[in-house]
This record gives structure tokens, C-alpha cells and sequence, in this order.
């Protein structure tokens, strides 16, 4: 069968650059635009529809579309930190159903290495955040708080370091054969739990990486889609949500995806069984577990569990993901990870994973992004994508 | 037990938080509840995030709570204990637990407010497990 998609993902680059110490972010951006434009047989004259987060340079995304020299009539800035990028895919098929944009163009690009941001500090962006004083004076960094969401999950459900330890080993065992990925040696659940504790109880084998660099996205209706070929993947479902302290009534052992994925399958008419292949936001390995369990891979409290013995590996597990290596071994661009779950999904569908890793037959494929932080404010994005002919 | 204990940055206070602030001076720990709905709610605003209403008002809390979460942040330079705390009231409050081994801090272990003096002589409640 043939399925209905109101928009299609005709272009995708993912920068090679892990560490950008003679690039400008603007630069970066359109880098990675032209990559995703080439990838797509298009031009920047073609785009007229501009998405980025709110933290590229500028108001908006007006000075980035002046760098590129983009000519838009359409623009959205919705910024759900490392989840933006998955949104903003649902957000351009809603545009170019509504008729606003034909093609639109997605970037994201950041230099925190370059930078010398360390995990260490506080999170702090100032201004009037009303949360700020009874937050900031506590010391939260990004290590502890997603370490309380570990905390709590291995309290309420047993959990372990090494059934988390699982998900670095399989990004890890994906990872080898990603030439651009930052980590390359496979490791052990030994490995993991062997490293030094960051913060309890995550070690820093259960953190992503930090990286410079990006990627870019294009989407477009369907009449274009045609023209350009079958490399293009069609959006079949998207859905999202914003989480966060609830007045302090929360819980912190499920994320935003517990709403975005049931609305996700429900418009794409589809089951997390269909699914040959899921792209899940990786920034700690407890990202992944509450989030597989969210989407509704397993049921709650289940995912210590559904991750072990391999159960992620493509071609040893019955759930492939982030076969790229994901941001806990390739790539984690600006702190951001959205981007490049939404483009390992597409290059699965087209069949252009890695051989050793690509899934057969791959015809429906998720990406999920988490943005924010699990343990306060939390945006969520999903995304069911389909290979141009399912 | 870490030998030393961090230094506290100062907390943002602005008109909406101020009593609280000036409660944690005086050694106590100000919540604020609706009149309409009946609920506490954390941390403090003007304007009720359950019902909307602008009909809230502080008290003093019991101070007494439970460990929800932590996580014991070792890779600072003074290690400290980041925890989220369950009041007696029902609200859940970002925290630190201080003057406790780190090898007893657990979830759903009792725990009292105590106060801290901040960089700028402001003051921060802060926890420590119930003897």
C-alpha cells in the first residue's frame, strides 16, 4: 500500500566537522544548508520557508537568512532545545499542507568545543526566568539532573547501571563503522560501569559526547517530492509536547515523549511494532530507556530490560537504533540532537546506512528528540517517517 | 561527607519572590497556597499555576520532607549533593542535602530544613537527613 504524506524529507547533511575551531556558527549554517540543498537537487532560490532554533545568531531566523541569502516567506523559530529540529519537521509539513512553503529548509549548527564548554557548568541563561532563584543557588548541571531521573527510575522499577550500560554498547558497536564518529572503539557493559562516576549514577561512559558542527534538513510538498526522485521519505506522523515541574507535582521516570509518540502513531495510523528502525534522543543513556518505554517500545518500567543483551544492535536486536552511533558515541552537534536523529532515520529509509549497519528493507522508520532537561523542563518531538514507497 | 561545603551563589529575587526570601532570612521556609483550589504550589507566583487564580497566599511550611531524588555530583571540585525534596505539604523543591554522609543519602529518607548564607548574605534552605 501507499501510504498518504502531506510532506516529504528531500534533503539531508549532517556536517562532518566534530570540532569547528576555524568556522563562524553562520558559516556553519549555511554549510550545512548547501549540503542538504545538493542532497536534494535543489538551490537556495528554491527555499522559501526558513526554520531554526532560537539559538542561531540573529532575531529569529532573519540574520542567518540574510547570510545565505535566502528569499523566505515563511519562517518558524520554535525553540525546544535539541528536540527544535524533530518540531520543526511536523511544523514544515503543516506549512506546506496549509500551502505557506513548498520547500523548506531546517539548519542547526553550534561550536561548543570550539568554545571550551565543559560539562560542568550551570546552566544559567539569566534574564527573567521565573524559575531561576530556586534552581541556580542548587547547582544543577546537565550531569545531575538527568542523574535524579536515573535515580528515581532505578528506585521505582529496579533498574540498573548495567542494563543502561547496555545502550552505550550498542551506539558504540554502530559507531565502529561511522568514519565521522568521535568514539569508535566498541565497548563493554564492563567499560561502562567501570568508568569514573560523573554523577550517581551516571558514569561517564553514559554521556554523549560534546560537538561541534550541525546539520540541515529539507522539506517539500509533495509535487516536488515527485520530481525529484524516490530518495525522498515520507512524514507520515508528527506529535509533540512540553514537560516540565508541574507547580512540583512531577515524575520524574517518564519525559515528554509519553504524549508525543501516542499522537505521533495515532496521525500516522501506525504501531511502535511497525517501526524496523528508531532514531531516540541519546544525551544519557537514561534518555533512552524512559524514552523507548514512553513511546511504548515496552511497557513502563520494562526498558532496563527491553535494552539488554543487545537488543538495539542492528542485526543482533529487534529494535535497530541510532545506528549512526548516536550522541553517545558519533555526534551531539551544539548540544543538540535532534538533527542528526531525524537524519540517520532518513538514510535508513533510503538505504544509505552504513552497510554493516543498515536495516533490511528498512520502510518505517521514528525519530525522537528531547530537548531541554528530563529532570525540569522538557520538549519533545516525534517523528514516523516512511520510505517513499510505504 | 564532603570536608568542605560549596559556596552558594546568591538566588534571583524579584517582587513575586521576595517574602520567600526574606522568610529563608529568618529561618523560615515560605510556601504559597491558593485560597481557591486549596493547593500549595512550587516554586511560589503570584498567580495560582493550577487554577489560575490570583488568590494565593504564603505560610510556613513544616520544613519536614522526604528525598524524592538525588545525585551526588562528584566531579566537582567540592562534591554536593543535588536532590529533589517531597514536603509534608506536596510540593517537590529543587534542593541540596548538606551535613550528611554521602553513603546514607537514599530515596524516601526523612529530611528537615536548615539554612545557608549565599555570597551576596542572602539565604538559602537547603536539607539534611532527620536524625
Amino acid at each position: 500500500m501507499s501510504r498518504m504524506s502531506k510532506a516529504y524529507i528531500a534533503g539531508i547533511y549532517e556536517h562532518p566537522t566534530r570540532k569547528a575551531v576555524d568556522k563562524t556558527i553562520p558559516q556553519l549554517h549555511a554549510e550545512v544548508a548547501i549540503g542538504a540543498l545538493k542532497d536534494a537537487g535543489l538551490t537556495k532560490d528554491d527555499v522559501d520557508g526558513y526554520f531554526c532554533d532560537g539559538d542561531a545568531p540573529g532575531l529569529g531566523g532573519m540574520s542567518m537568512a540574510e547570510y545565505m541569502g535566502l528569499n523566505i516567506t515563511y519562517t518558524d523559530t520554535t525553540e525546544t532545545g535539541g528536540s527544535s529540529y524533530v518540531v520543526h519537521v511536523g511544523h514544515a509539513v503543516e506549512a506546506i499542507a496549509a500551502g505557506k512553503c513548498n520547500v523548506a529548509l531546517i539548519t542547526l549548527a553550534g561550536r561548543p568545543r570550539a568554545e571550551g564548554l565543559t560539562t560542568l557548568g550551570a546552566r544559567d541563561r539569566g534574564g527573567e526566568l521565573p524559575e531561576r532563584g530556586f534552581e541556580i543557588p542548587y547547582a544543577p548541571v546537565i550531569t545531575n539532573m538527568y542523574g535524579m531521573a536515573a535515580m528515581r527510575h532505578m528506585y521505582e522499577y529496579g533498574t540498573t547501571s548495567e542494563q543502561l550500560a547496555w545502550i552505550k554498547v550498542a551506539a558504540s558497536h554502530h559507531a565502529q563503522h561511522n568514519e565521522h564518529a568521535l568514539l569508535r572503539d566498541v565497548v563493554t557493559v564492563e567499560d561502562v560501569v567501570n568508568s569514573p562516576m560523573i554523577s550517581d549514577p551516571l558514569h561517564r561512559l553514559d554521556c554523549c559526547v560534546i560537538s561541534d558542527g550541525g546539520g540541515a534538513l529539507i522539506v517539500v510538498s509533495p509535487e516536488i517530492a515527485k520530481s525529484l526522485g524516490d530518495r525522498c521519505v515520507k512524514v507520515l506522523g508528527h506529535g509533540e509536547a512540553v514537560k516540565h515541574l508541574n507547580g512540583g507535582r512531577f515524575d520524574l521516570t517518564y519525559t515528554g515523549a509519553a504524549k508525543s509518540g501516542p499522537i505521533a502513531f495515532a496521525e500516522a495510523n501506525l504501531k511502535p511494532a511497525d517501526m524496523d528502525y528508531a532514531s531516540i534522543y541519546d544525551s544519557f543513556t537514561i534518555t533512552v530507556l524512559e524514552t523507548i518505554e514512553d513511546l511504548g517500545f515496552c511497557e513502563k518500567g520494562q526498558g532496563g530490560k527491553f535494552v539488554s543483551d543487545g537488543n538495539l544492535i542492528s542485526g543482533v536486536g529487534k529494535l535497530p537504533f541510532n545506528t549512526d552511533g548516536g550522541g553517545l558515541c558519533n555526534n551531539h552537534p551544539s548540544n543538540r540532537g535532534g538533527m542528526t536523529k531525524v537524519i540517520e532515520a532518513v538514510r535508513q529509509l533510503r538505504g544509505e546506512a552504513h552497510p554493516k549497519v543498515q536495516v533490511p528493507d528498512c520502510t518505517l522508520a521514528l525519530a525522537h528528540g528531547t530537548g531541554g532537561q528530563i529532570s525540569t523542563r522538557t520538549g519533545a518531538g516525534t517523528v514516523i517517517l516512511g520510505r517513499n514507497d510505504a | 561527607m564532603s570536608p568542605q561545603e560549596r559556596t552558594y551563589q546568591d538566588p534571583d529575587i524579584n517582587m513575586e519572590t521576595e517574602r520567600y526570601w526574606e522568610g529563608s532570612k529568618n529561618g523560615q521556609l515560605l510556601m504559597k497556597k491558593c485560597n481557591a483550589c486549596g493547593k500549595t504550589h512550587f516554586y511560589p507566583r503570584t498567580i495560582c499555576p493550577v487554577c489560575s487564580s490570583s488568590d494565593t497566599e504564603w505560610y510556613e511550611a513544616s520544613g519536614k520532607g522526604k528525598i524524592y531524588s538525588y545525585s551526588i555530583m562528584r566531579r566537582a571540585k567540592i562534591p554536593y549533593v543535588m536532590a529533589y525534596v517531597t514536603l509534608d505539604e506536596g510540593v517537590t523543591m529543587m534542593t541540596n542535602i548538606v551535613e550528611s554522609d554521602f553513603d546514607d543519602v537514599k530515596i524516601g529518607k526523612a529530611v528537615e530544613v536548615t539554612f545557608r548564607d549565599t555570597e551576596g548574605n542572602q539565604s538559602l534552605p537547603v536539607f539534611r537527613l532527620c536524625k
